[in-house]
């Protein structure tokens, strides 16, 4: 800003009329303008010190008012500011941005208050550089203050992103006030916005737009909001909320350039998308701001360094609030700057304190949802998570537990006893008193609660509502108990209490433990899927389509998991349930994948991969066969091997090998034979009526043509199918998942056999007469297995558990249900069938392969 | 004497995921991001069967090796539950988004 700028920035704020009178009746100055200023007297009274501060905003205000609440005549105070205004509440430029409040609402200290105290403030006039020595700063306008102490406050900067374009116009912060006239400008046309940054100022700042009638996309580089003070469980809430509010909120999403020719008109994606904006706010983050202090030789880490009276490695000056690095650390919150401005005063006048570091919480509203974080939540070694989930009402609490202690702790939807807990946390009570009615908050803890929770259960009334899904009361629930439901299951039955979300199953369980006392049996009969949950397997998918979840944290949020990202047992399973619910719709999670599944290979014991590419059929050429052969010898292959599938096994690969083998495999046209997976493994055929003189129908090109079909679909557990071409069956298609055995009047079908450790025959399912026909029923059933088997059951168990009867009237007896069924599995098919090995060959996910870094020691 | 070497930026690691630091003539080391994004390193190689640890499924602050399930605490790399064994851990230091990993004579025996 030139002098001219700066000139018309005071212009704006003549109607507040006396703006810059300074020192009235105390030191005879009128100051209305810069020019005006420079005349002013640069001499202090008579036996004051002369304290400087750089920065007019919360923190140097702040510091100035506990000094002057300890000794107000003490030191001649200049604040030099850069912005045009009187000190104002930085946090409440949201309310400004979303209409809620005016800009002389969110005045800390007006005019009167720099007046009464006697404080010279030069406005729209930053320091611009420091001269220890001589103990003087110089201001960008020319102007020259000497100090006796000096106080730097300068905050920090917005962190602009430098993609191309980010200096287009129509490109801002969201830093001060003049942002939000920027904002509140573009906002009045209308329009499309786009908000880089899904942090705290991001979401505030898309909410405001989103209220000035702005369609608004936020992009968010991880893959959940607000990661710093959520975890991902309640990020994903947060996104929920928020979309339901209107805004588009892109998650994963990488910002390549800003796109426009002088003004802005959209924001390119690294992964191509294009996204319309008049609009686009970067809120980032925020780097404390530290030039000035670095050029003037202070001590400077990520933040200005300061000791713990806040004083920099130059003993006259001193640093306080965002820009400083006090311990190691720089704080982006606003209560810390109280701490810092205590010691800081105490140790100007002479009674030093000292500030010890603080332990931050954030408490904050977007777009009306409360969420509360509070210490360290990301747990760690012994750290123990305790965490209550109420789906229905959309609240989400976890509070982490360190030798009984609170470390941490994040609220979403109801964040009443956010204050509790953090009291705790800073207090470092002992609360293993209370641990067990800890989630319930303080009203729990501390009152009639903290006694029994059978006692609290028994002292409900009988019309207190037990299952607010289905509104039943505890009346109800314990009628239907003396009615002779003796079982949770029972009760689920007759009352639908704890049928549909489960959050009220526990309950349901002291309801039955103290109606029935000694007779209730107390355990589930449902095996759980594992530690995480006390839902089932069957529960679990049932969850997945009725409520229409989409994703594994959502899953985890609304049936109640105790872990935060879940185990190994239960991440795969539900990776699985949700790509078996939403085929083309749910975005396969790679981390919940085992690891032959990720690497598209089958893990060795000594960490190399074996590789088999897929033979149709179990027929194979010349060239598929030199292919493989130059692949042994070009990556020194220990071994290879034939399988029991009629494949061809490359042992011994190196994982970063995986992707050039793969190339060659492919130049070949050859594709992943998913060895390694939870999915359509092989189709074994023998040769069938083509040449062996048993033969009765073409077992090898009906085998062929079923691997066209089948490969590449994810599975319960593996699948395995077999054609044999006659009833010598040397395909051995009666220990297979689904066998066909031609005859010659058709095709027998049969299930559910397995050669594994427990050696199963298959059941017939049926006979059919044309190959059509066994294709339908094939595609059929493996549907019906997909959406019905747990994770990891094959065909044989499963079909022990449901019976053959029932897997013969679905897929036999109902034509119309198999119709459907081999619909649906053609639908997931047409989303599945891509090899896998051809986009890592391409160099896709290349990290997965090589390794970070090489250090050679 | 301990030497601090950057190995790369928390962002090149996937979140619940692992990378690996080639060490020459000792076992990798894997580094760990966490869904929290705590950082953790290891040597790569559970006390089991020398599985890579690297390649497991990453939950919670610990990794179920790929060979046989082991759950492995990322911070004490210490086996969990039922299992008894200890994969050493590497010193790890932090500066801004930066990995930076100790060696020493203390890594050659403990690799």
């Amino acid at each position: 800003m030139n002098g001219k700028a700066a000139m018309q920035a005071l212009e704006i704020q003549r109607p507040h009329g006396g703006l810059f009178r300074f020192g009235a009746g105390k030191m005879d100055r009128f100051v209305t303008d810069l020019s005006n200023m420079e005349d002013g007297a640069t001499t202090p009274p008579a036996g004051r010190e002369r304290l400087v501060v750089i920065g007019n905003g919360m923190a140097g205000c702040r510091a100035v008012e506990e000094l002057l609440a300890r000794d107000p005549g003490r030191y001649w105070i200049t604040i030099f500011g850069a912005e045009p205004h009187v000190n104002y509440n930085r946090i409440m430029l949201s309310p400004v941005l979303a209409g809620e409040k005016a800009f002389d609402d969110i005045v800390i200290n007006d005019r009167a208050w720099y007046d009464d105290n006697g404080i010279r403030l030069i406005v729209s006039d930053p320091v611009v550089s420091i001269d220890r020595a001589n103990r003087l700063v110089q201001s960008r306008s020319g102007r020259v203050e000497s100090y006796d102490r000096l106080l730097i406050a300068t905050g920090s900067d917005p962190f602009i992103i430098p993609v191309p374009g980010h200096r287009l116009d129509g490109v801002i912060s969201f830093r001060d006030m003049n942002d939000v006239d920027r904002m509140l400008t573009a906002a009045d046309k209308g329009g499309d916005a786009v908000v880089i940054g899904g942090g705290l100022l991001g979401l505030e700042a898309a909410h405001g737009l989103t209220l000035r009638g702005m369609k608004v996309t936020v992009l968010h580089l991880m893959p959940t909001l607000m990661e710093r003070q959520l975890d991902e469980a309640a990020g994903w809430l947060l996104k929920s909320a928020l979309e339901a509010r209107g805004q588009t909120i892109l998650t994963g999403a990488d910002t390549a350039e800003i796109v426009g020719e002088d003004h802005v008109e959209g924001v390119r994606l690294k992964d191509g998308r294009f996204i319309p904006a008049s609009l686009v706010v970067m809120a980032v983050g925020i780097r404390p701001s530290v030039a000035l202090a670095r050029e003037a030789g202070l001590a400077v880490g990520r933040g200005i360094q300061v000791d713990d009276h806040m004083v920099t490695s130059d003993p006259a000056i001193l640093a306080v609030g965002e820009c400083v690095e006090h311990d190691g650390q720089v704080y982006g919150l606003v209560a810390p700057l109280w701490d810092m401005c205590r010691a800081l005063a105490d140790g100007l006048t002479d009674s030093p304190s000292g500030y010890r570091g603080s332990v931050t919480s954030t408490k904050l509203k977007v777009s009306g949802i409360d969420v509360f974080s509070a210490g360290d939540f990301s747990g760690g070694e012994d750290a123990q998570d305790i965490v209550l989930r109420d789906a229905a009402r959309g609240i989400y609490k976890r509070v982490v537990v360190k030798e009984d202690r609170i470390v941490g702790a994040v609220l979403y939807g109801d964040t009443a006893d956010g204050a509790w807990y953090f009291d705790l946390l800073k207090k470092g009570e002992d609360i293993a008193s209370i641990r067990d009615y800890l989630i319930f908050g303080q009203a729990f803890a501390q009152g009639g609660g903290a006694t029994d929770p059978k006692a609290a259960v028994a002292a409900l009334s009988d019309d207190a509502e037990i299952c607010g899904c289905n509104g039943v009361s505890k009346g109800k629930v314990v009628a239907a108990i003396e009615g002779g439901a003796c079982t949770l299951d029972a009760v689920r039955a007759c009352s639908k209490a704890s049928a549909s979300c489960g959050s009220c199953t526990g309950l349901v369980e002291t309801l039955l433990a103290i109606t029935l006392g000694d007779e209730y049996a107390g355990e589930r009969t449902v095996r759980t899927m594992c530690k995480c949950t006390s839902f089932g397997h069957d529960d679990v998918r049932r969850a997945i389509v009725e409520k229409g979840l989409k994703a594994i944290p959502q899953v985890m949020q609304e049936l109640h998991w105790s872990t935060p990202d879940g185990c190994s047992s239960c991440r795969p399973a539900l990776n699985y349930y949700l790509l078996c619910a939403w085929p083309g719709e749910y975005v396969d999670d790679q981390q919940s994948r085992f690891v032959n599944e990720r690497m598209h290979a089958n893990i060795q014991k000594d960490g190399t991969y074996s590789v088999v590419p897929r033979m149709w059929g179990g027929l194979t050429s010349p060239k598929e066969l030199r292919a493989i052969a130059d692949v042994v010898e070009k990556y020194n292959a220990p071994m290879v091997k034939v399988t029991g599938g009629q494949r061809l096994d490359i042992f011994g690969i190196k994982k970063e090998d995986l992707p050039a083998v793969w190339a060659d495999l492919n130049a070949a046209g050859m594709v992943s034979g998913h060895a390694y997976g939870k999915s359509l493994r092989t189709v074994k055929t023998c040769v069938g009526s083509e040449w062996c003189r048993f033969g009765t129908q073409d077992s090898t090109g009906l085998g062929v043509k079923i691997e066209r079909m089948t490969w590449g679909s994810w599975m319960p557990h593996k699948f395995k199918i077999a054609v044999s071409g006659c009833p010598r069956n040397c395909a051995e298609a009666t220990i297979k998942d689904f066998g066909v055995v031609c005859v010659d009047s058709g095709y027998e079908l049969h299930v559910g056999g397995n050669g594994g450790i427990k050696v199963r025959a298959t059941d017939l399912l049926c006979k059919v007469e044309t190959e059509e026909q066994a294709m339908e029923y094939c595609a059929a059933f493996i549907q019906l297995y997909r959406e019905e088997a747990r994770y990891l059951e094959r065909t044989a168990p499963w079909i022990e558990r449901v019976g053959l009867a029932h897997v013969q009237q679905r897929v036999v007896e109902d034509a119309e249900g198999r119709a459907a069924l081999a619909d649906r599995f053609r639908v997931s098919q047409s989303f599945s069938q891509e090899d896998p090995w051809a986009a890592r060959a391409a160099g896709h996910e290349s990290h997965l392969h090589q390794p970070l870094a090489v250090a050679a020691e | 004497m301990t030497q601090w070497i950057d190995v790369g930026a928390i962002a090149d690691i996937p979140r619940q995921g692992a990378r690996t630091v080639a060490l020459g003539g000792h076992d990798p080391i894997a580094i760990f991001r966490t869904l929290d994004d705590r950082i953790f390193a290891l040597v790569d190689r559970c006390p089991h069967k020398h599985g890579p640890l690297s390649q497991g499924i990453v939950h919670g602050h610990a990794v179920s090796c790929p060979l046989h399930n082991w759950k492995i605490a990322l911070a004490t790399g210490e086996a969990q539950d039922e299992d008894k064994g200890c994969t050493p851990t590497i010193p790890l230091r932090l500066e801004a988004d930066r990995i930076l990993i100790g060696v020493n004579a203390g890594l050659a025996t403990a690799a």
